[in-house]
């Protein structure tokens, strides 16, 4: 059965984001977000070519790829972690790929991780990995962006499991220094057409507490990345990023 | 060659792999395609620019002396004298009118050596449009003169210093810049690669490379096709164009890859820039970077038709070596008065190599897409030659 991210209380669903193994304190540092009540951890396989991320996260991959980070060595990693925070996946598609679909899913239900989040995997590409997932209880998080049309947005909300991805603006993922009008308008959009147990996570762009207050004003929370990811690449004590993780949840 | 199925694929291969903001671009750009490619308006167009401004048809010129030395009959499609020195200006025009008639005023492209950049500098001067133009830093460096000339015709030019700083990472930035300016402008994709529609568009708009050939080679030689049509693949641009031209012919269609670059000999199945194609990688599914002395084909993918003409095995794939390059570039100079891009080298350095092995068998018609003319190349095969390469 797969299973929704769900609201434990009246405060908005916080996820951070962190790419495997960009500093050799990342299994730390997913501990102090789980202590720091993230409601669930985004962990990116770092990937060569990763065409929707900006400087950030491109610096994050190549750092975690020097650092001689792969799949396997990742999912190793979290399979020994000891938290009740479920663990999403973001990959883009050639790293499932190369290692073969069933393979992979497999790799990850016994790595304990609850979903999958495949950023180049359009709703016109899902089928394959979705056989695998669905039949494995893994929850593929699908992604809709403010140039979704509405009918297409409830056909992909329909396939998403775990929660909604809502991009909350036509660009790369980033700091921004304010929230983008298309933010508000999209999460407003997402949740009016995502069934009714099914999260509306509004995530790109989302770099601030006060961003992340006025956003779930129209959906259930917020995907922070670039801001973290920033503050690990600079050397950010782990209970800095924790501190600045529960800073969205007051 | 037909078209991709519902799903953008040749075979298994192709489709869509790009993030969801892309998607109904993608999807717009395949319903204009469709509605411009049937109107007799549109192609007037496109046909009347490529004879007037772009020098169409190109000619085919007989190469006496090297048909001499090697034993078979050797044809060049000169695309080489083609408007801007390659057969991209095909493929630059067709989707700047595209894009005119999408409503759109910006065109971004990526670009390698610089030829793809050139090409779209010049379309979107002629055609009034404002050109951006993404390229590695590693590149910009190397490629100067091409800089600079994309910049007299207007275009900005933008130095991409993000992963390998060559062309597959201006695809990624061109990508990621395509995300957040989508409504008005055009991503002018420059090889038949990338994902559907682009694949099927700009074969498209290559075809009339293929279709003059097969029509000039035809008379030529009094009612016959060649016995051997030859290509060099980089994306697979001028190559596809060509083989639509002679698919349903006897002729043997043989496309000669970069032995830095080749994916389809070396590489295996894989996803990037949005489309399943044969691509290189490690063993976990990194992009291996390419490594050539031709630019053009320095690129770890390819489009993927050529994956599923391969995998039908109508077209085989070859490789041809640095030095096997150089050695054809000084050969076709000396002897024939044509300097060739270095690209277009690689594949008439597989002829020479199989007309002396006797793979090709004496006496045989051969044709070969000359995909460029080699002055931009010149100042590095001198540096090379200055520092002590014999060639
Ligand atoms: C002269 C020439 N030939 C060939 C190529 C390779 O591209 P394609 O394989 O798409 O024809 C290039 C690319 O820059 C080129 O400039």
């Amino acid at each position: 059965m797969l299973e929704n991210l769900t609201k434990k209380d009246l405060k908005p669903l916080v996820v951070p984001y962190i790419t495997g193994q960009m500093r050799d304190d990342w299994l730390d540092i997913i501990y102090q977000m789980a202590n720091a009540k993230a409601d669930a951890i985004e962990v990116g396989l770092p990937f060569s070519d990763p065409m929707i991320d900006g400087p950030t996260i491109q610096e994050s991959s190549k750092k975690a790829i020097e650092n001689g980070a792969t799949t396997d060595s990742i999912l190793d990693g979290l399979a020994s972690l000891d938290i009740d925070c479920p663990i999403y996946i973001m990959t883009y598609y050639n790293l499932i790929v190369r290692v073969g679909i069933d393979r992979f899913v497999e790799r990850v239900v016994s790595s304990k991780v609850k979903g999958l989040i495949v950023p180049d995997l359009p709703l016109e590409e899902i089928d394959e990995l979705n056989t695998a997932t669905r039949s494995a209880g893994v929850s593929q998080v699908l992604l809709v962006a403010p140039s979704t049309p509405d009918l297409r947005m409830a056909s992909i909300a329909k396939r998403s499991a775990g929660f909604l991805y809502t991009m909350g603006l036509m660009g790369v993922t980033g700091e921004r220094s304010s929230l983008p009008q298309s933010a508000l308008e999209t999460a407003r959009r997402a949740k009016k057409v995502a069934p009714g147990d099914l999260p509306v996570l509004v995530g790109i762009g989302v770099s601030l507490p006060e961003q992340a207050r006025e956003i779930t004003k129209y959906c259930d929370g917020v995907v922070v990345g670039s801001a973290i990811v920033r503050r690990i690449l600079n050397g950010s004590k782990i209970d800095e990023i924790g501190e600045f993780i529960q800073s969205f949840k007051s | 060659m037909d078209e991709p199925d519902s799903t953008g694929r040749f075979g298994t291969f192709g489709g869509r792999f790009v993030p969801e903001p892309l998607m109904q671009a993608l999807m717009d750009l395949e319903v204009n395609f469709r509605k411009f490619w049937s109107d007799p308006e549109f192609k007037g167009e496109y046909y009347d620019i490529l004879k007037n401004f772009g020098g169409r048809p190109t000619p085919v010129t007989f190469l006496k002396n090297m048909s001499n030395d090697l034993g078979v009959n050797l044809y060049l499609k000169r695309e080489d004298l083609a408007h801007t020195g390659s057969h991209k200006i095909n493929n630059v025009i067709g989707q700047a009118l595209l894009a005119k008639r999408m409503g759109k005023s910006n065109l971004i492209a990526e670009t390698g050596a610089g030829q793809h950049g050139v090409a779209t500098a010049t379309a979107a001067a002629l055609l009034g449009l404002k050109a951006t133009v993404y390229m590695g830093a590693v590149d910009v460096k190397r490629q100067g003169l091409n800089v600079f000339r994309m910049e007299l015709l207007g275009a900005k030019v933008v130095p991409v210093e993000s992963g390998s700083k060559t062309l597959k990472d201006a695809v990624n930035e061109a990508m990621r810049a395509w995300v957040k300016e989508v409504d008005d402008t055009h991503y002018c994709l420059g090889s038949v690669m990338g994902p559907h529609p682009y694949p099927w568009i700009v074969r498209e708009f290559q075809r009339i490379l293929g279709s003059e050939a097969r029509s000039q080679i035809y008379e030529i030689l009094g009612g016959k096709y060649p016995n051997y049509v030859v290509a060099c693949v980089g994306g697979g641009s001028n190559a596809a164009g060509t083989f639509s031209g002679f698919v349903d012919t006897d002729a043997e269609l043989v496309g000669v890859e970069a032995s830095g670059g080749a994916a389809l000999t070396y590489g295996t199945v894989g996803v990037v820039h949005g489309m399943k194609s044969y691509i290189l990688q490690d063993e976990v599914g990194q992009i291996l970077e390419a490594s050539s002395i031709s630019a053009g084909l320095d690129y770890p993918g390819v489009g993927p038709e050529h994956s599923f003409l391969k995998e039908n095995k109508r077209v085989r794939y070859e490789t041809a070596t640095d030095s096997e390059v150089l050695s054809a570039f000084k050969i076709l100079s000396s002897s024939e008065g044509i300097i060739p891009a270095l690209e277009s080298a690689h594949g008439l350095a597989w002829i020479i190599k199989a007309s002396r092995t006797g793979e090709i068998s004496q006496g045989s018609n051969v044709l070969l897409t000359l995909s460029g003319r080699g002055d931009k190349d010149v100042a590095e095969v001198k540096e090379m030659v200055d520092r002590g390469t014999v060639i």
